[in-house]
């Protein structure tokens, strides 16, 4: 088994199509879609790492971001960051929040698959 | 004995002589007769008062004791009436367009009618001329005992012929100068009575001086020769101090109070000025011709150690001409007596105006009203003060021990009373000359007068101790009387003058110009700076409508022309005169003051409606120089204000219209981010499983096609997003042709729930319609209308969230038009996201359904190209729309 990943994202389309490309490879899948309570979610399951959205119900993915990073039990969890508002304000605005990969979607899933990995990897 | 006796019987002779002139003069002018009392020769010989005793006897002594530097005393009036010519003219045009008594008043007036300065000046006035008074006295007494030194208890003698004298004095002054009640009357009695003893005195101090030269010298060169060898004529000039006393005894004659009371009080017309200006100084000419002569023949004949101050009166009788003698004693006598009468005028007239009167009216409570109670207590009141006055001078007198120098006094009161020049002639000729700025230069200059010249008269030691006359105050070097400020071995007069005189300017000026004048000052100052240009011409206010008229004048300089008509035309009607001005009763005055007080102020409007109104001698002129300098302060205060007022609007636009593009940036990066997440986010999908189709072989029939499915809706959803965003977009610019269609409104309505509702779905939905209302014709875009029913009702199945969703659509017609509400019963929309739901991708928040949240932007915008509204009802359970459409698109049903 590769690892555990917690997926917060919104969209059901978007989380089938990922957990598909990942558990094929061996990583098992635990998608949240509310961001009200991701950050207490992502503290519970202690995943190897968080695929996270930025435009969610309830909280933004900036916000869950900031508040893993303040918390010390997920300060150093990896979080890939996925955002569909391709504008450069988010990526700064993540890596100075301490992001560990940003991605813009559309993106390929062989690239999502390839962060995953390098993220865990190190 | 003899002559003592011959003189005794002359002198009762030539007082009652005066007595009699003074009776006649003042009876004709009652009687109207007295055209040739204003004669100008009365005048300037009136103003020979200026020569006291002081001058008649102490001239000789003088020169005796200083060489030519008598001189001085005449050069100053001289020079004040050739060459300062219209200082006094405008001094005596003043003095008569205000009605002035006296220099305190004048002082006074100036300055806002000022009771602390009139009480200031009349106070210096009486301290310096006090002194002269008792001087007089002296002279008087001194010359008699030059006719009786052999009487026994001589001292006795002494202080009853002073007491004498000054009861004499008293009584004459009470006689003829409290004749009326107006201190601005012409005493013409008094004023003949004086011209009378000019000419005595005259006429004695020449006899002297012929007597002296063609009788004692025996012709003028040889009296030349006694000049020459006599030591008078080796006296060295010193310049400081001849050009001190000049000037001096030119600001004396402008200031002493009784040079004012005959220049400018008792001055008829301005052709007595005319003649003065040469006349008089031709008269000082006279009276200082023997003067040098008789000093030097005196010095010759009379034994060492004579008092040179009496030599007009022991060089006749050295030379057995009693007669000669007697004439002389007269002439002392006249100029004694007239100094002190007119003096004595002049000083009650003040102490009685500005002291007494106004503490007994503050005392017996009686206010502003006169009655005759009043006019007999200020009579008493002034002829109090004059045998006050008088007892003054006596007390001075008897108590000094008279041991000073006649001219040495004479000096001291010149230099008190010249404190009021720098404050009198700003007044006159500077309107920035304030109240604060007058006190101010009177207290410093008096001050200063008092410690360096006027304690320190009564000998070192009297009065300020040894230690500090040496040492200075408080052992302070540079506080010394003598020489203040370290600057040492000037001459104590000159040194007293210098200071007092200029310390006093700068403190006057400085204070003017730090402080500002009340307006009642600026009124005053108006009419003394500028009293040639209108006094000529002083008006009367005889009938009403010509009040009414300056009034009116006024008021329009100060509300604007159209405000003061109203204001008059008001009070005209009020009065009961709808065609005409307003008469000037109490009544309208005082609304009148009112509001010119809103405009300039309670105390301005006071005076200025009093002026007019009380026909004072303040021009319509004066009043609107003050009237325009008003407005213009307040006009330009106006513009500052509305030029502020500018700034802020300015600056609050800027700030606005900053703030938009502030907003509409932020705007528009939200609008850009919505966008690039709707269309990104169905992308994702489709590129994630076509990814997975393509790659993936191992995949199930129902996977694949579950895949494929879901790339098919996202495909359909990222269409339908751009067909929105283009029909919005389109409907923004404007570009949309509508396609006008009949149609009915129940067809319409069927049409959008059809759409709404998918088939394949359980209508879930229950929505309630009024079938009778919706027969209703319509004329418009029905394909349009049909898309905003849509999607509302779209909404109502996806937002309402109530467990059974009810949709009432509701139809009204008023006179507006037609109206359809969409209500339903879930928990509707937030007051706070009300105002928001109808902008672009305004998706209320935690509501996850299938719209990019466009459908309220682009039926908002629909509504508005049909020429009809759709707005959020409030004060509905639940979410409720209201659409509207205009009475001419909706045509009446069947």
């Amino acid at each position: 088994m590769a690892g555990h990943v917690v997926l917060i994202e919104d969209e059901r389309n978007i989380i089938e199509a990922i957990s598909f490309i990942l558990s094929r490879e061996g990583w098992r899948v635990d998608a949240h879609s509310n961001g009200e309570d991701a950050a207490e979610a992502v503290r519970k399951a202690e995943p190897d790492v968080v695929i996270l959205d930025v435009m969610l119900p309830g909280k933004s993915g900036h916000e869950i971001l900031r508040e893993l990073r303040d918390d010390p039990s997920t300060a150093s969890v990896p979080i890939l960051m996925l955002t569909a508002r391709g504008q450069s304000k988010d990526r700064e605005l993540a890596e100075r929040a301490g992001v560990s990969r940003f991605m813009t979607k559309p993106f390929s899933n062989a690239e999502v698959l390839e962060a995953v990995r390098a993220l865990t990897a190190s | 004995m003899t002559i003592l006796n011959t003189l005794i019987v002359v002198c009762t002779a030539y007082v009652f002589f005066l007595f009699a002139v003074a009776f006649v003069a003042e009876r004709s002018a009652r009687r109207g007769q007295g055209r040739w009392l204003r004669a100008p020769i009365i005048y300037t010989l009136s103003l020979s008062i200026y020569c006291t005793a002081w001058t008649f006897y102490g001239a000789v002594g003088s020169a005796v004791r200083g060489g030519l530097e008598y001189l001085t005393i005449y050069l100053g009036p001289t020079i004040v009436l050739v060459g300062w010519w219209w200082v006094l003219r405008k001094l005596v045009r003043i003095g008569r367009s205000q009605r002035i008594t006296s220099v305190a008043d004048l002082v006074s007036s100036r300055y806002g009618k000022s009771t602390l300065l009139g009480v200031g000046v009349t106070i210096l006035a009486v301290i310096g001329t006090t002194p002269y008074i008792a001087l007089q006295l002296q002279s008087v007494t001194l010359s008699f005992d030059v006719f009786a030194p052999a009487v026994e208890g001589g001292e006795s003698t002494q202080s009853y012929t002073a007491i004498w004298v000054a009861v004499g004095l008293a009584v004459f002054t009470i006689l003829f100068g409290t004749r009326n009640l107006d201190a601005n009357e012409r005493h013409h009695g008094v004023v003949m009575a004086i011209a009378v003893e000019a000419i005595v005195k005259l006429a004695a101090l020449l006899a002297v001086g012929v007597f002296v030269v063609w009788g004692v010298s025996g012709g003028v060169a040889e009296t030349l020769e006694r000049i020459d060898a006599s030591e008078i004529g080796m006296w060295e000039v010193s310049g400081g101090r001849w050009a001190g006393l000049t000037l001096l005894s030119a600001a004396a004659f402008l200031c002493l109070p009784r040079m004012f009371q005959v220049l400018v009080v008792e001055n008829d017309n301005e052709a007595q000025l005319r003649m003065a200006s040469w006349a008089f100084p031709l008269y000082l000419m006279l009276m200082s011709l023997f003067i040098v002569p008789i000093a030097a023949v005196g010095l010759d004949l009379l034994p060492a150690g004579s008092n040179p101050d009496l030599f007009v009166l022991t060089v006749p009788l050295s030379q057995g001409r009693e007669s000669l003698a007697v004439l002389s004693f007269l002439g002392g006598f006249s100029s004694a007596t007239s100094m002190v009468i007119v003096a004595a005028i002049a000083l009650s007239t003040m102490v009685s105006n500005h002291v007494v009167v106004p503490i007994w009216l503050r005392l017996s409570g009686i206010g502003a009203s006169v009655s005759g109670d009043v006019r007999d207590v200020v009579l008493l009141s002034r002829r109090l003060s004059i045998a006050g006055v008088l007892l003054l001078g006596y007390l001075y007198y008897r108590f000094s021990g008279g041991g000073a120098a006649l001219s040495a006094i004479g000096l001291i009161s010149f230099t008190g009373v010249a404190q009021v020049l720098p404050a009198m002639l700003g007044g006159i000729f500077w309107r920035g000359a304030t109240r604060i700025g007058a006190l101010a230069g009177l207290t410093v200059g008096f001050g200063i007068w008092l410690y360096t010249m006027f304690l320190p008269s009564f000998g070192p030691g009297t009065i300020v101790p040894m230690s500090v006359m040496e040492n200075g105050l408080l052992g302070l070097a540079w506080l010394r009387p003598h020489a203040l400020f370290g600057i040492d071995g000037l001459d104590p007069f000159l040194h007293a003058l210098f200071w007092s005189i200029s310390l006093n300017t700068v403190a006057f000026f400085t204070c003017s110009l730090l402080t500002f004048p009340e307006p009642l000052e600026r009124l005053q100052g108006a009419q003394f700076v500028n009293v040639f240009q209108h006094s000529g011409a002083a008006r009367s206010w005889s009938g009403g409508a010509a009040q009414t008229e300056d009034l009116m004048i006024m008021a329009q300089r100060i509300l604007g022309a159209d405000q003061a008509q109203t204001l008059f035309r008001r009070e005209a009607r009020k009065q009961g005169l709808p065609n005409g001005l307003p008469e000037p009763s109490p009544a309208f005055l005082e609304t009148l003051e009112r509001e010119l007080a809103g405009s300039v102020g309670a105390a301005t409007a006071h005076a200025m409606v009093g002026q007019i109104v009380g026909g004072m001698s303040v021009s319509v002129e004066d009043l609107l120089a003050v009237a325009d300098e008003t407005a213009q302060m307040m006009e330009y205060s106006a513009r500052l204000e509305a030029q502020s007022q500018e700034l802020t609007r300015t600056a609050g636009q800027l700030r606005e219209a900053n703030s938009k593009l502030t907003r509409l940036s932020v705007q528009k990066d939200a609008f850009l981010s919505q966008i690039s997440h709707e269309l990104r986010t169905p992308m994702t999908s489709i590129r994630a499983f076509s990814e997975i189709l393509r790659d993936s072989d191992a995949l199930s029939p129902a996977e694949k096609s579950k895949y494929a499915s879901i790339i098919h809706d996202e495909a359909i959803r990222l269409t339908r997003l751009l067909d929105d965003l283009l029909d919005l977009s389109v409907l923004e610019n404007g570009q949309v042709s509508l396609n006008l269609r009949e149609g009915m409104l129940d067809a319409v309505l069927d049409r959008a729930v059809a759409a709404a509702v998918a088939k394949d779905e359980a209508p879930r939905l229950l929505i309630r319609r009024d079938a009778e209302a919706e027969r209703i014709w319509l004329r418009t875009d029905l394909d349009r209308l049909a898309q905003v029913f849509i999607n509302l009702i779209a909404n109502a199945r996806k937002y309402c969230d109530a467990k059974q969703p009810v949709l009432d659509i509701r139809i009204s017609r008023g006179a507006d038009g037609l109206v359809v509400d969409f209500i339903d019963n879930g928990s509707g929309i937030s007051e706070d996201q009300q105002d928001m739901i109808f902008e672009k991708f305004a998706r209320v928040s935690d509501q996850k359904a299938g719209g990019a949240g466009l459908g309220l932007a682009i039926s908002r915008q629909i509504m508005a190209r049909l020429g009809g509204g759709i707005v959020y009802l409030k004060g509905q359970k639940g979410a409720a729309f209201r659409v509207s459409l205009p009475a001419d698109l909706a045509i009446a049903a069947q």
